[in-house]
């Protein structure tokens, strides 16, 4: 096997095995996740607790079910907001050139020299914490990425003969753009959501893990560090447990976006 | 001499529009500033009179321009939590905040680029897959949760740090270099992974090159073309990420300051944010784009130096 492929099938196994956990998470988790006896507080992996309990007793492998779909809501929709937003500044820009295209993406590389994650904190200061204002925070931090991938590929696709004779026959800018250019990108578009989406995870979790990001009750991975952080010497299984999970899910959706831009580069 | 002009008018006009930016949101976003100091309670009347003492019933370019102004004066408005000048807050927490990045930024080069020749050098099928593999886990994982695995391990299992805090660089040298040490590698993994990744493939790039057939024929050794021809020319992609991972630091380095209980900018920030003092948060924002800005613009002229054939 190449080692392009390679990347490829460990990145969807990974992402594959997480989503499926995420799924089960809505049926069945072994205790309920907020489920507390302090009696049982800060015990070691066992049996009864794969992977040990918190300082309230809560069964940590109940809760990181339940912080699974956090995160991956987390991802989806801010990947939806920055696309949207992305889609239509960055289509503007590369469908029609010149001066807009200048003037466009003049502001988006601006913002793009701020870092994601302060230009993050910076938002969420004045929406205030909280699960939708942190999933508004990273779209609105993803609109210049997407904007970017966008633009470059319309620049390409409009370059295309079929899309230049299609002009010619008189096709309307409408259809020119959902019916030749976008399904051209399509690919680009899956690769930078992808490689998106593990940024937003790392991104939430730093928030979180702030008290900026999602609060209780909803569950969050970032959050559980935070609260692990004081019982690391005592109970270090449950910031260790809890942190590999965001390395397993933010891993496994670079190498599946690592894989699929290789895969890509050698259809071309 | 075009070049230098052309780069800085598009490092001003940058510096213009993030800073336009930061302004933007934090004055147009509803949510008055002096009823979140004032709180839910207050009067209309006391709200007004805050806003007065605050200048906030200024038209809003008058108040971006004098924010502007008295930026470049080195006045970054008075902190409503402190009630000190912005710049007097910022003073003690600069050097911990500069200690930490500019360390994570020695680590990650000297770190960063003789691994990538080794692995670049030993490319061979498995061993390429496998260093890719812990390449990818270090961009992976937070640098957040590698500075609590490396307390635990380092610091609380070994001793041979301290857990948390600084130590002036003023009162023991060894001892405040030791306080930042940690934070900065946690800092420097993601880092170095990316750069063992660029300086890897631009180095495998550079070898299918003619010149180095050439030198080869020549009869020189390896190790001569690798350190005299090879890497300097692979360098030279490396050199665009660096601006990419100095705003990668001190985006990391917000984070990491508040694992370790460092009190810098990253740290002030983040109360700054839960006491709502926005003249204090907005002027921490925008130094720390204009840091990233600036680095940004050096690794532009550098890269001119270096390699004049670049044009703008």
């Amino acid at each position: 096997m190449q080692r392009k492929s390679i990347t490829l099938y460990i990145g969807a196994v990974l992402v594959s095995i997480l989503f499926l956990m995420m799924i089960v998470s809505f049926f069945w988790t072994p205790y309920g996740p907020n489920e507390m006896n302090t009696k049982i507080a800060l015990q070691a992996p066992s049996w009864t607790y794969p992977f040990g309990t918190d300082n309230f007793g809560r069964d940590i492998f109940s809760r990181i079910l339940e912080g699974s779909k956090t995160a991956f809501l987390v991802g989806i929709t801010s990947i939806m907001i920055a696309l949207t937003f992305g889609f239509i500044i960055g289509g503007i820009a590369g469908y029609f050139g010149g001066i807009v295209d200048e003037v466009l993406m003049r502001i988006i590389d601006s913002i793009l020299a701020i870092p994601g994650i302060l230009f993050a904190i910076m938002l969420v200061s004045v929406f205030n914490t909280g699960m939708q204002n942190t999933i508004l925070a990273l779209g609105i931090m993803g609109i210049p990425t997407f904007a970017r991938v966008i633009r470059s590929g319309f620049m390409q696709v409009k370059e295309f003969d079929f899309v230049k004779s299609s002009k010619v026959k008189g096709a309307g800018s409408f259809r020119i753009i959902f019916k030749h250019i976008l399904p051209n990108i399509f690919s680009q578009i899956i690769v930078a959501s992808t490689l998106f989406f593990s940024g937003a995870i790392l991104a939430e979790s730093g928030l979180s893990y702030l008290g900026l990001g999602v609060q209780p009750p909803d569950p969050s991975w970032g959050r559980m560090l935070s609260e692990a952080q004081a019982y690391m010497t005592n109970a270090p299984w449950y910031i260790g447990i809890t942190g590999i999970f965001i390395v397993l899910l933010v891993l496994g959706f670079n190498m599946l976006g690592d894989g699929l831009r290789d895969l890509k580069e050698k259809r071309n | 001499m075009r070049f230098l002009v052309k780069k800085l008018v598009s490092f001003i006009a940058t510096i213009f529009i993030v800073s336009l930016l930061i302004f933007f949101i934090f004055n147009i976003l509803p949510g008055s500033p002096a009823q979140a100091i004032l709180g839910v309670d207050a009067d209309e009347q006391q709200v007004k009179l805050l806003e007065e003492e605050l200048g906030l019933n200024e038209p809003l370019h008058l108040r971006y321009i004098h924010w502007i102004i008295g930026i470049a004066q080195g006045d970054l408005g008075v902190s409503y939590k402190y009630g000190q000048p912005v710049a007097e807050v910022l003073k003690d927490r600069i050097p911990i905040s500069f200690s930490l990045a500019v360390i994570a930024l020695i680590l990650t080069v000297v770190i960063g680029i003789p691994l990538g020749i080794l692995i670049a050098k030993t490319d061979g099928k498995w061993s390429s897959i496998i260093l890719s593999m812990i390449t990818q886990l270090g961009i992976s994982t937070p640098s957040f949760w590698l500075g609590f695995i490396l307390i635990m391990v380092f610091a609380v299992k070994f001793g041979l740090f301290p857990t948390y805090g600084f130590i002036p660089w003023s009162e023991n040298l060894g001892e405040a270099l030791k306080s930042v040490f940690l934070p900065s590698l946690a800092i420097a993994v993601g880092n170095i992974a990316i750069v063992i990744r660029y300086l890897k493939n631009s180095i495998l790039d550079q070898t299918k090159e003619d010149y180095v057939r050439t030198a080869i024929v020549k009869g020189l050794g390896a190790n001569e073309i690798m350190y005299n021809h090879v890497l300097r020319n692979a360098l030279l992609p490396v050199l665009t990420v660096l601006g990419l991972i100095t705003a990668d630091t001190l985006g990391g380095s917000i984070i990491i300051e508040n694992v370790f209980a460092l009190p810098g900018l990253g740290s002030l920030l983040v109360t700054s944010i839960e006491s709502r003092d926005f003249p204090l948060i907005q002027s921490l924002i925008l130094i720390i784009s204009l840091i990233i800005i600036l680095a940004n613009f050096t690794v532009d002229l550098l890269y001119k130096v270096i390699d004049p054939r670049i044009r703008v």
